[in-house]
């Protein structure tokens, strides 16, 4: 007797990614159903045991604050992947392509011409309030035109099974440890779905993030020094500076290994002397760069990197700047900027959104608040949000006056039935809600990661699934299904 | 190989070795003082002396007791050279850097400094002291096993290399000069009876005492000791033999010139000293040992400027010439 029974699995309320009704795998997920329900309880337990056995030898972790304390957490998988047959995603990839494009291009005409203001598809206001928008990058030419080299967006699916583009991470994007070490983790956890060869890879990612960066290098003839820039051991995202660093087989710097000297050179301190640095990965957010040009107390940062950058003698991925369009705002006119640049219908739609900064668009939001989620221009990470049908009066009171205050800060999107899929908890599996973040990388060319990270609420009924406020992940498959 | 991650590799390993060498002293105290009458002058207050912390503890404790001097050379968290702020040193140097090494050490340091820390309160009565005190000298020893057996000979290892036998030869020799202080006869007659006990103490505190009677088997004599703990070349505490090992380890280095020519000279001191002229006399010792620590110095300065140098420390000369030839193949 098996605990996994999809037969009293209850999917009716959302779209579930791997049924298409009670006991009615879709096509893509039908033999990953079967095997799953053919276990045992004991089956069950001993994979889940193996998972967490190897997510803990494997020591992938994530590092939370508590208390004024730095904790290694152990990271939260599940072990029952979620599963998008290949035909949709070839589609999503072209999306996510032409999407990440025109943004790149919407990013270079703001540091030059601002043809898109000029043309009026874009309000001038938009640009003048943005935080991210970094004068200091101005005419510059990066490497390619690009500025936006590793892109994370986030993918939700909702109650009529539309996948939307719920926000583009263009600054410093987490994540893609966990969606190589979720792969290598379910490989030894479910082997036996694996032998059907069906399963695309997903591990060319640190080889193709390697050959962009290099891509990006000043001296192309010469074999490039490419670093990662780290915050140091108290990010939460550490852990993946480390294994990106390793997997590259390239340098973790912190800032104080760097040093720029008058020749706008970036240097390395390393036993051999001072070495010269090519291309910076940086982890590093803009603000905290340079402290001759942004804050002036960083000290995460290099004095005269910028300096470095602007003269061509340092390639910085992500460009500095490049969150100018990593903004919710701007986000809204996305479409617009798809049209505007590459005269094509957007592949991928966006989740309707409502600009503050409009009249009629605030009033409808604040009309409307107990119907829709409000988010602040540029927070990450699920904070300052208001989820609206989960909010007491109160908290939405408060909200509106913060909404007034600063309109252009705030946007609003209608709360979409986010899918599920199914996770195993106690006694069985049950549905829970989950988003995906596919990596985009932009050199010479375009690519997309196979898949992305799966996040998944772990807490029922929650929409929250960011690791720092409990959720977790899954491994993501593509699969081919022979054209079912 | 980074700068920081050489620099902190090489803090570690010396930490490390002062955990132990300062275990060692206590142990080797503890047991030398049962065996002493009460009125001698001896007692805990030298390895206040030996450890350099004279100020720091008179300011925290009234009196030099035992308890109080143990507690402070143990566990005390603000004495930076307590055996629980060393080791607390080396976990938080190797924390950053423990990407380059394998996951056994991190592991070690971990628990050894998780294990004394949660004695701290508990370990120290004379009843465990003992067991305590072989904690600490294991775990160190154990982790010295872990690297030696799970870490490639390459950069990483070569600057734990050089941290630990740097400090051993610095412990060394202040254990030397502090106890031979109170040792070597200003009138032949003094102390007479315990002398022979006293500098097989100075042995045993470097675990010393076995090798000394293999290799030498006379009875244990001041000159004699001296020798064998300052010029022995087989022994692996003595420190002509750490110079030797780390000016070995430096020679796989890049640009170890420097360095190599203070650790010459500081061994070239050790090698042509003459030990019946030193067993003499405190003050020549004394000076003669003074004049060691500032070739250890000189020694750790020529490391430190050359591998760790930040760019304020860097000759104005390297820099330009390395910017020069980069701006050359620019073209």
């Amino acid at each position: 007797m098996s605990l996994i029974d999809w037969q009293s699995y209850r999917c009716t309320d959302f779209y579930d990614e791997l049924l298409a009704a009670p006991g009615r795998p879709r096509p893509a997920a039908r033999e990953l159903c079967d095997i799953l329900a053919g276990f045992s309880p004991q089956d069950l337990a001993e994979r889940k045991a193996a998972a967490e056995i190897a997510i803990q030898t494997m020591g992938i972790t994530f590092t939370v604050y508590s208390e004024g304390s730095m904790i290694d957490r152990a990271w939260p998988f599940d072990i029952v992947p979620r599963i998008i047959p290949a035909d949709e995603w070839r589609r999503t990839e072209a999306g996510l392509k032409q999407r990440v494009e025109a943004l790149n291009l919407f990013i270079d005409d703001l540091y030059h011409d601002q043809r898109i203001i000029k043309d009026k598809v874009v309000p001038a206001e938009v640009l003048a309030q943005s935080v991210n928008f970094r004068p200091q990058c101005r005419g510059i030419d990066p490497p390619h035109h690009v500025w936006a080299h590793i892109c994370g967006s986030d993918l939700v699916r909702d109650g009529d099974g539309t996948l939307y583009v719920l926000e583009d991470n263009l600054r410093v994007p987490s994540g893609v440890s966990y969606m190589l070490e979720n792969r290598n983790v379910t490989k030894r956890v479910l082997p036996e779905v694996f032998a059907t060869g069906r399963i695309l890879p997903v591990d060319d990612y640190c080889a193709q993030l390697y050959d962009m960066l290099a891509s990006l290098s000043p001296r192309p003839h010469d074999e490039p020094q490419v670093v990662v820039l780290t915050p140091g051991i108290y990010n939460s995202a550490y852990y993946e500076h480390a294994y990106l660093a390793q997997q590259m087989g390239v340098e973790l710097v912190q800032g104080s290994d760097l040093v720029v000297d008058d020749d706008d050179i970036v240097y390395m301190r390393t036993i051999e002397g001072l070495t010269r640095v090519d291309v910076i990965y940086r982890r590093i957010d803009d603000l905290f760069l340079d402290p001759e040009v942004f804050n002036p107390d960083s000290t995460l940062g290099v004095a005269g990197l910028m300096r470095a950058w602007r003269s061509g003698k340092v390639a910085l991925a992500n460009a500095p700047g490049a969150g100018v369009a990593d903004d919710k705002v701007v986000y809204a006119f996305v479409p617009k900027i798809i049209k505007y640049y590459l005269d094509q219908e957007p592949i991928l739609p966006n989740v309707p959104s409502y600009l503050c900064m409009f009249d009629e668009d605030r009033r409808y939001v604040l009309e409307h608040l107990d119907e829709l989620v409000v988010k602040p221009a540029n927070e990450s990470g699920g904070y300052g949000m208001l989820i609206g049908p989960r909010a007491t009066p109160s908290q939405r009171a408060e909200f509106a006056e913060r909404i007034k205050a600063d309109p252009r800060n705030y946007m609003a999107q209608p709360t979409l039935d986010l899918s599920t899929a199914p996770t195993l908890c106690d006694g069985g599996t049950e549905a829970r809600h989950v988003d995906l973040r596919p990596f985009i990388l932009s050199g010479t060319d375009i690519q997309v990661t196979t898949g992305g990270l799966t996040r998944v609420a772990l807490v029922k009924d929650s929409l929250v699934v960011n690791s720092s406020q409990g959720g977790g992940s899954k491994d993501t498959w593509i699969v081919e299904t022979d054209g079912e | 190989m980074l700068s920081r991650v050489a620099e902190n590799l090489y803090w570690m390993a010396r930490y490390i070795e002062r955990a132990e060498d300062t275990a060692r002293l206590v142990s080797v105290n503890s047991h030398l003082l049962l065996d002493l009458p009460h009125q001698t002058a001896l007692g805990w207050s030298t390895l206040i002396d030996i450890t350099g912390g004279d100020e720091l503890f008179d300011k925290r404790y009234d009196r030099r007791s035992e308890k109080n001097v143990v507690h402070f050379l143990c566990v005390e968290p603000d004495n930076p050279g307590s055996i629980l702020s060393s080791l607390a040193g080396a976990r938080e140097n190797l924390r950053t850097t423990r990407d380059v090494v394998s996951r056994e050490i991190w592991e070690q340091i971990n628990e050894l400094y998780l294990e004394v820390r949660d004695q701290a309160e508990n370990g120290l009565t004379p009843r465990r002291r003992d067991g305590f005190l072989k904690r600490v000298i294991r775990g160190c020893q154990a982790l010295t096993g872990v690297i030696e057996g799970t870490l490639s000979h390459l950069s990483a290892k070569t600057f734990i290399e050089l941290g630990r036998h740097l400090e051993r030869a610095d412990m060394t020799t202040r254990i030397l000069d502090v106890r031979s202080g109170n040792l070597l006869p200003k009138d032949p007659e003094e102390l007479r009876p315990f002398e022979h006990l006293q500098w097989m103490s100075v042995l045993k505190s470097l675990t010393g005492y076995q090798m000394y009677r293999q290799q030498v088997r006379l009875r244990v004599r001041g000159p004699d000791v001296l020798r064998f703990l300052l010029q022995n070349q087989h022994f692996p505490r003595a420190v002509a033999r750490s110079l030797e090992a780390l000016s070995w380890e430096l020679q796989s280095l890049p640009r170890h010139d420097r360095a190599l020519a203070a650790a010459a000279l500081v061994r070239a001191d050790v090698l042509e000293a003459d030990m019946q002229a030193l067993a003499r006399s405190t003050d020549e010792l004394h000076a003669f040992i003074d004049q060691l620590q500032i070739g250890f110095n000189n020694l750790h300065d020529a490391i430190v400027t050359t591998y760790f140098a930040r760019l304020e420390d860097t000759p104005r000369g390297l820099l330009q010439g390395e910017a020069i030839s980069e701006a050359d193949d620019e073209d």
